[in-house]
């Protein structure tokens, strides 16, 4: 079967920084990817790659069969790929619930529709709401987005991916800032997705990771050192030598 | 909710009153004042139009006065080729002609200007749209035939079916149905499914785009609803100056429009409404007094964006005060 997502020979420099260094990665549909690394690894450069968000310097990457190299950042999104932000980006001046019914019309292919108000299409908003109450965040569907804790935002970013109804979720460190007991509720949630959404997960947080995926690759200076299940990889030298620390 | 009733409260007292006191100023013999109303009413349409982009779309046009030019010199145009002849195509003293013309001139005009603009950002998108309008100013002042810059008479003004223009009530009320129809436009579009992405590419454009959307697309067709909106305004500029000259398409016609969106209320159905208004008051009052009426105005500018949220709307109704970043 080959895979939802196959990277090859992906490369990225910025000036004499090489930030992605001839990467080779597969994900497989229905797996929770992780990738793991040091800060400055280049792990928010290869999502951004990813999502379209910056050109690579060489490679491929190919999406379902498709190959998505060349391709915008909104037509990747159309094909179903899907982000969350490292540094909270939402729409801070609306409402949750708005920033997450935008998220569902897009699923629609265009939105060029002028005349109905988006706020009474009771389509959009049911659905954003069933997003939300997964994330446990209806109750807070009418507020400012604005005025939610950290925690909430984190929340919200995964509402929204999920209400792209995206087959491939790139989470960038959705645990960020998060206290130990809201991480403990993003693993438990991210969890209960495992099987039903393809993610790939870029984490600092070594328990989440550990618990929560299928298959781990280590991303260091740029280059992949390592790929393979969360045991292989905690006992690989390599890696312990280069990340884990040389207890 | 309570800010958003005192908005629709406020909304319907301004129309109201720009839809009742200058009849009755009128019959009472207090002709000038019509006269105000009718400028104010079609500046405040293409404030309007241009809140559409500015303030629902956060693209800072620093140009829009040139849709205005283009739109009045769509009725100057055919009405002087049909009194003295030649370029017989485009004579004519047809006002849905002129109409037709002044919107769809300027919707192309906007088209193309804006594949250009929209792909530059901030300070860059306030200087590319500002030199596409100087361009179209000094085209107009090279053409020695429109009268360059010494400006057009317009000798007729356009003949429309039902209204009669020569009779300045029915100037003014076309003007004010033509603004609350403006007015409805942008509230219907704001408010669709088109809006959301307007508003949501206004606040973080990238988010917008990873979901999916080409907010380039989307902001184009923004972009050019309003220079077609815009347009329509010269046009009934042009119907009620009788005069037009490259002046009204200047830079700094272009910067006022802005002050009257930002001070009004950007992002707000009435704010652009209530900015044209202040901005006819105190261009009279003080230019009464002084002819650097700019300078007060330009203080109140200043302190509105510094202190108050969401402009004179947000001080009428109470919004929050400017969040610090």
């Amino acid at each position: 079967m080959q895979p939802l997502l196959k990277i090859t020979g992906l490369k990225k420099s910025f000036g004499g920084v090489t930030a992605t260094d001839d990467v080779n990665l597969e994900v497989e549909e229905g797996e929770l990817h992780a990738i793991i690394g040091p800060n400055g690894a280049g792990k928010t450069t290869l999502i951004a790659q990813l999502c379209g968000a910056l050109k690579p310097d060489g490679g491929a990457i190919s999406f379902n069969g498709n190959d998505i190299t060349s391709k915008p950042a909104h037509s990747r999104a159309g094909l179903g790929i899907t982000r969350s932000y490292q540094i909270t980006s939402l729409l801070m001046d609306m409402s949750v619930i708005d920033n997450v019914a935008l998220a569902v019309q897009a699923r629609s292919g265009h939105s060029f529709r002028f005349l109905k108000a988006a706020r009474n299409i009771s389509h959009l908003r049911d659905e954003a709401m069933i997003a939300l109450g997964q994330v446990g965040l209806d109750k807070r569907a009418d507020d400012n987005t604005r005025e939610l804790s950290h925690g909430e935002h984190r929340q919200l970013e995964i509402a929204v991916a999920l209400a792209s109804n995206a087959k491939l979720m790139l989470l960038d460190e959705p645990m960020a800032g998060l206290g130990p007991e809201e991480s403990k509720t993003m693993i438990e949630f991210l969890k209960s997705l495992k099987g039903k959404r393809t993610i790939l997960l870029i984490e600092h947080d070594m328990d989440a990771v550990f618990a929560l995926a299928d298959r781990i690759s280590v991303l260091v200076y740029g280059r992949i050192i390592a790929t393979g299940a969360p045991d292989e990889i905690r006992f690989n030298d390599d890696v312990r030598h280069a990340y884990l620390g040389e207890e | 909710m309570g800010t958003l009733r005192k908005k629709g409260t406020l909304t319907i007292v301004v129309m109201a009153a720009l839809a009742i006191l200058p009849p009755i100023l009128l019959w009472s013999g207090q002709a000038f004042y019509l006269d105000l109303a009718t400028r104010l009413v079609i500046l405040a349409i293409a404030a309007v139009s241009l809140n559409l982009i500015l303030g629902y779309g956060g693209m800072a046009s620093f140009g829009h006065a040139a849709f205005i030019g283009i739109g009045a010199y769509a009725v100057g145009i055919p009405v002087y080729h049909n009194t003295y002849g030649e370029f017989e195509i485009i004579a004519s003293y047809s006002g849905l002609f002129q109409i037709a013309l002044a919107v769809g001139i300027s919707a192309l005009f906007a088209l193309i200007t804006g594949m250009i603009c929209l792909r530059t950002k901030g300070v860059y998108f306030i200087m590319i749209t500002m030199a596409f309008a100087q361009m179209v100013f000094y085209l107009f002042v090279s053409l020695d035939i429109y009268g360059g810059d010494d400006g057009l008479v317009i000798d007729i003004r356009s003949e429309l079916p039902l209204v009669n223009l020569d009779s300045p009530l029915q100037l003014y009320l076309l003007a004010y149905g033509s603004l609350v129809v403006a007015m409805l436009i942008v509230r219907t579009i704001t408010r669709s499914q088109f809006g959301m992405v307007l508003q949501g590419a206004k606040g973080n454009n990238e988010r917008v785009v990873t979901l999916g959307y080409n907010t380039y697309a989307y902001r184009l067709t923004a972009y050019v609803i309003s220079g077609a909106m815009a347009g329509y305004a010269g046009a009934l500029l042009g119907n009620f100056t009788t005069f037009i000259s490259p002046e009204m398409m200047g830079w700094t016609r272009s910067g006022e429009l802005m002050f009257m969106v930002i001070l009004g209320g950007a992002a707000t159905t009435i704010g652009p409404v209530l900015g044209s208004l202040v901005f006819i008051v105190i261009e009279e009052v003080f230019s009464s007094f002084t002819i650097y009426w700019h300078l007060p105005f330009g203080i109140m500018l200043i302190i509105i964006v510094l202190y108050v949220r969401g402009g004179l709307v947000g001080l009428i109704t109470g919004g929050k005060k400017k969040r610090g970043k």
